[in-house]
């Protein structure tokens, strides 16, 4: 009885962790690194968790817990409540609409399928931050932080897929 | 890899209807664009309200940024033995300069005092302030602000002055009562008006989301040259006037891009500085100007 208890004390634990990951990486994405140049172009973290997850397990991340993570990066960021949310949101949204699409597919594909989210996420945050601040941010920017965004996905997308095989394996 | 995509195919959970999860998502994005139109219509409450997130958060942060912070130092330390012997010849060099300056600052020091006696002079209060670590970056190529780990409780207000040693770090944006957000001078909705020193012309600082803002409203005609120091004027009542920001880089078609003297990255400690200014601004003090005016 007690161990039947704990196992799905176990359970609902590790079922959380993909929320509790992409909180991780919202806070972790504001930790100062004080390397010279990367502030300005930081990827974002996020929302590559936000990408895995509504690939593999988006029972694990439904759109809800997006949308709060989108908050507290909103929050966490200075930029305008809602606008991180939105595109988490909506990147969770069309990524599931292509969940057949990615099932089984090589990395590379998966990679490249980011880099065309990310290119989307991007554009929208950047239109977002324009209409509510009503003043067009540079361009160049965003295009590098775009790069670099998609240059560290594998990195962590391998992390969180070990996690996935770990942690997640009996879920 | 191949295990693992087997794995997802099996674990693919059923979603519920399409049109309840198609509802779900509407009401999603609705919520979010209505939390946009609230945020320019009420700033003051999402403001509180983010400045609690950030409160909130603000533990967790000052614990991570530690590390990162000494790691870095640890690195730096071990590039600058590599070149001790340069740096210290470097140093010498400015050495003798700094004494040169030296000699010439206390001269103009008690000149200043004698004159000042003289004039009968009012000096403005000394400015207070306080002193937080940077605990945040909110990196990104679209907001350009830092927390610190100061808040309501040392006394911090809205607006007040960030410096480093250097010069002019920001203003403050959002206060919490134990962090603060301050919004960077290259960020796209900073604005400080300035002086450039040599000339005394006036002009506004605008960040554009780079690490270069940009000089505008100049006067037509404005003489500008490449390695020109930018202070703050103290114009609008926010800043003191005489805070360094940077130097102008280099003139192309009509933008003047300048550095500033700050380097975002090396941001650690940073001074908030209350120079009692920020009155000025207040609505009250504002309404009983114009009773007086009367």
């Amino acid at each position: 009885m007690k161990s039947l208890f704990w196992q799905r004390v176990d359970l609902v634990v590790r079922s959380l962790t993909p929320f509790f990951l992409t909180l991780v990486l919202v806070v972790l994405g504001q930790v100062p690194l004080h390397v010279p140049g990367l502030a300005e172009v930081a990827p974002i973290l996020p929302l590559m968790a936000v990408y895995h997850w509504a690939i593999y397990r988006p029972d694990l991340l439904p759109a809800s817990a997006v949308f709060f993570a989108g908050l507290i990066q909103d929050a966490l960021s200075g930029m305008p409540f809602g606008v991180n949310a939105a595109v988490f949101v909506t990147v969770h949204m069309v990524v599931l609409s292509q969940q057949i699409f990615f099932q089984g597919k090589s990395f590379l594909i998966i990679w490249l399928g980011f880099s065309m989210v990310a290119a989307g996420a991007v554009s929208m945050i950047w239109v977002l931050n324009a209409m509510v601040f009503a003043s067009v941010s540079s361009v160049q920017a965003a295009f590098i932080q775009y790069l670099v965004t998609v240059g560290v996905f594998p990195l962590l997308a391998l992390m969180l897929v070990r996690w996935q095989r770990t942690v997640l394996a009996q879920i | 890899m191949k295990n693992h995509k087997h794995k997802s195919i099996h674990g693919l959970p059923q979603q519920g209807s399409g049109l309840a999860n198609r509802f779900g998502y509407i009401g999603l994005l609705m919520a979010a664009f209505a939390l946009m139109l609230l945020g320019k219509a009420d700033v003051v409450v999402m403001e509180r309200v983010r400045a609690h997130v950030i409160d909130g958060v603000a533990p967790i942060l000052d614990v991570l940024s530690r590390p990162v912070a000494s790691f870095d130092r640890v690195v730096e330390e071990a590039a600058a033995i590599g070149q001790l012997r340069e740096e210290n010849a470097r140093i010498k060099i400015e050495n003798q300069h700094l004494l040169e300056w030296q000699s010439a600052a206390r001269k103009l020091a008690a000149e200043n005092s004698q004159l000042k006696s003289l004039l009968n002079f009012a000096p403005g209060a000394e400015p207070g302030f306080v002193t937080g670590r940077v605990i945040a970056d909110t990196g990104g190529a679209f907001v350009h602000s830092i927390l610190v780990n100061a808040g309501k409780r040392e006394g911090v207000t809205k607006g007040q002055a960030v410096i480093t040693g250097e010069g002019l770090v920001g203003r403050v944006h959002g206060v919490g009562s134990r962090s603060v957000r301050v919004l960077l001078i290259t960020d796209l909705n900073s604005r400080i008006p300035v002086v450039i020193e040599a000339t005394r012309t006036r002009a506004v600082l605008a960040g554009d989301n780079t690490e270069r803002p940009r000089l505008i409203h100049l006067p037509p005609g404005a003489a500008l040259n490449p390695g020109d120091r930018i202070v703050t004027s103290g114009h609008g009542g926010s800043f003191p006037p005489g805070i360094p920001v940077g130097v102008i880089t280099q003139l192309s078609d009509g933008i003047v891009p300048v550095k500033p003297y700050v380097p975002r990255d090396r941001l650690e400690y940073v001074r908030i500085v209350d120079y009692g200014l920020q009155g000025i601004l207040d609505a009250t003090s504002a309404a009983e100007g114009a009773g007086i005016s009367k």
